[in-house]
């Protein structure tokens, strides 16, 4: 049947026959090659000037976030004090201010925008829809109730000063055990992990809401300034480890998991054509994003945008591949938590506008314009 | 050149919906492979068993001898590629970085120059070379037919299979993708099975002619002269149609009729002939009750005046509730 070769086949045209005669031979002094080669890479190289230029403006802004305060510090007179403290030779008096005081929320803001931006991207991708984001699955109903426990019923006799952060991470978790056990039984596929999410999301909110109709006002003032989520809840540098650690861990596991992450994006279909298995993938990475966002909102409370809108921004300068998108996103995160809640700090001062209202406030028209101005449909 | 052996095949969401029964097909040659047959009766299904991303309920599935079902994803990948018929990516990416994820098998970290001249060289084939910055949610249905064509090229697997390649296609890229598809699998001694609707590119470009029929089972393999016959045709599409022999390609050449619009289509489970499941209300007094030939509408008639009973008491409840919320 097949053993004549494409030249005496009775029904190939000669135009056919020499369009894949030269697909299947090598590439040969083609100029569009060259061109195209050309542009793709710089296409890239634009991608790594923009994670650049990220960790740029994170220095800067550290800096500038520890000189913002009651007490105003030097811009350069901060890294001075740093320098000093690590090399044990503490001279200046502001040591304590800049170490113990800011510092902290500082690096609390960065890994938190870290964080749950790269949640956001991830849950995005994994669930091909964009008004996804770290909370999607529950993580922030689940904390949420955690927390109100903790702050309600009067658990800090049991687990010391700690009981909000410890309740709201082990409640956190459990909207993604549910996930996971439920995947045991149907397919994870987008859809259904929404809806669940939702499902989960109603009973924990109604169990949280029965709580707060029996606490005090003063309990409830704190519920809802946890609940808008803010990094004056960071209490020094005890609040890091943990979340460090866990955030750390999760980037760069994202990070190898990226280039799946970009075949997953095709369809279900399609990337278990190409040996991925796409129900396995999905939920290893709402696992991983359960357990990062529930490191970062135990300590903060619910912080909101970032996760939903920063993968956006940063889709609109670098495009969609992930193996670019995750650390520009990780890392352009970082400095919009740190810059808006420098700006909360100086713009009502000496109150302290939590994190989540000025990244809504300034970031939501910003992302409005966005979205109106662009012709192509990135999605 | 990989083996392809189908063996006892059924497959089913769940037992009482099976799909398809008894599927029997050995591929040992290389060439193009055309899966026609009506809508529903289980084409997509079948080439998606032999690619893993479903599973049969029972039968084997042979891949140079080696069970599909025992095989990680990852190696079935390297020797299977699949183009879906239909992809949408929700975050798109420019054109040349959606077919690289073609070569996900073949690549590490970053892109090598090779795989660029892979995706470049099957670019130009498909005369898209000018899209590759792109992006891909921007293009036009049939782009994005040739570029999701091209995503399976550039895999280079042994046996490509395509789910309807020349959807969304004008005639000219109909009879094109095709053509090379039909020169592809000569040249590089390949397995490219589609599944296609239209009947002379079929009887044109086809080595093989898979032709399925309801409910869910092969009704004949074979070289298109042999399956696309008038009564072959009739049977499997229900539609008259009249063959004619096109002299100077050599191929026959179908002129369709008209449609023999008869019974419903046959959705019985084709494993033991058991019909459709459908949805029926419970039967309230049993069978018998009622003079047989009224006994239908009777029943639709309690179950309303049920629903419609039960009503005030809902109404009453409501009503109750907002009483105690508003005192």
């Amino acid at each position: 049947m097949t053993d004549n070769t494409i030249e005496n086949d009775r029904i190939l045209s000669s135009d056919v026959v020499s369009s894949v005669k030269e697909w299947s031979s090598d590439l040969s002094g083609d100029s569009g090659f060259s061109e195209t080669v050309k542009t793709f890479n710089s296409s890239i190289k634009f991608k790594v000037l923009f994670i650049l230029a990220s960790v740029a403006i994170i220095i800067i802004a550290t800096s500038y976030a520890v000189t913002v305060g009651a007490l105003s510090i030097g811009f350069l007179e901060v890294y001075e004090i740093i320098f000093d403290h690590l090399t044990g030779n503490i001279t200046s008096s502001f040591d304590y201010i800049v170490w113990n005081v800011r510092l902290p929320r500082v690096v609390a803001g960065i890994i938190g925008g870290a964080g749950l931006a790269v949640c956001g991207a991830i849950m995005q991708s994994v669930l091909k829809n964009p008004m996804a984001d770290p909370y999607t699955t529950g993580v922030s109903s689940g904390a949420m109730f955690g927390a109100t426990i903790g702050m309600t019923l009067g658990f800090a006799a049991a687990l010391g000063d700690n009981s909000v952060v410890i309740l709201a991470f082990i409640f956190s978790l459990v909207p993604t055990l549910v996930i996971a056990g439920m995947s045991k039984f149907a397919n994870t596929t987008p859809t259904t992990v929404i809806m669940a999410g939702i499902g989960i999301m109603y009973i924990f909110n109604a169990f949280t809401t029965v709580l707060m109709l029996n606490a005090d006002s003063s309990d409830l003032n704190r519920i809802f300034y946890w609940q808008t989520g803010s990094l004056s809840l960071i209490n020094g540098w005890s609040s890091i480890p943990v979340m460090f650690v866990l955030v750390a861990a999760g980037l760069v596991i994202s990070m190898f998991l990226s280039g799946k992450l970009n075949v997953l994006a095709t369809g279900d279909d399609s990337a278990k054509a190409l040996g991925i298995n796409a129900d396995r993938m999905r939920l290893i990475c709402l696992v991983l994003v359960g357990l990062v966002s529930a490191s970062i909102v135990s300590y903060t409370g619910l912080i909101g945008f970032v996760g939903l809108v920063c993968p956006h921004i940063v889709r609109m300068f670098i495009g969609a591949d992930n193996r670019y998108l995750i650390p520009a996103v990780a890392l352009f995160g970082g400095a919009l938590m740190l810059i808006a809640d420098v700006i909360g700090k100086v713009v009502i001062s000496p109150s302290v506008l939590p994190v989540g209202v000025v990244m809504s406030f300034i970031g939501g028209p910003v992302f409005l314009w966005m979205v109106l101005r662009r012709s192509d449909k990135a999605w | 050149m990989t083996d392809i052996v189908i063996k006892d095949v059924d497959f089913g969401y769940s037992e009482d919906r099976i799909v398809l029964h008894d599927i029997n097909l050995e591929i040992h040659e290389p060439g193009l492979y055309c899966i026609i047959g009506p809508n529903g009766v289980g084409k997509s299904t079948m080439v998606k068993c032999v690619s893993k991303i479903i599973e049969p309920l029972r039968g084997q599935v042979l891949l140079d001898g080696e069970d599909v079902a025992k095989m990680h994803h990852k190696d079935v990948a390297k020797k299977v590629g699949f183009v879906p018929a239909f992809s949408q990516d929700a975050f798109s990416m420019s054109v040349i970085n959606t077919i690289l994820i073609g070569r996900y098998n073949h690549q590490k970290w970053g892109s090598r120059q090779k795989d660029l001249e892979m995706v470049y060289k099957t670019m130009k084939l498909l005369h898209i070379e000018n899209l590759g910055m792109r992006n891909y949610n921007a293009l036009s249905a049939g782009q994005h037919q040739k570029v999701s064509i091209a995503r399976g090229l550039v895999q280079e697997p042994a046996v490509l299979i395509l789910d309807e390649p020349t959807a969304n296609l004008d005639v000219k890229y109909q009879v094109y993708v095709m053509e090379m598809l039909r020169a592809i699998a000569i040249e590089k001694g390949m397995v490219i099975m589609t599944i296609c609707h239209d009947l002379n590119i079929t009887a044109k470009y086809a080595h093989q002619v898979i032709m399925l029929a309801r409910p869910g089972r092969i009704h004949a393999v074979g070289p298109p002269d042999e399956v696309l016959t008038e009564e072959n045709i009739r049977e499997v599409y229900g539609i008259n149609c009249r063959i004619v022999r096109d002299e100077e390609m050599d191929i026959p050449y179908i002129i369709l009729g008209s449609a023999i619009m008869g019974a419903a289509e046959d959705y019985r489970n084709p494993s033991n002939g058991a019909p459709a499941p459908s949805f029926t209300l419970p039967l309230i007094y049993g069978e018998g009750v009622y003079p047989s030939n009224i006994n239908a509408n009777i029943q639709y008639i309690v179950w309303i005046q049920i629903v419609w009973g039960i009503s005030p008491f809902i109404n009453t409840f409501k009503n109750t509730r907002k009483d105690c919320l508003y005192r």
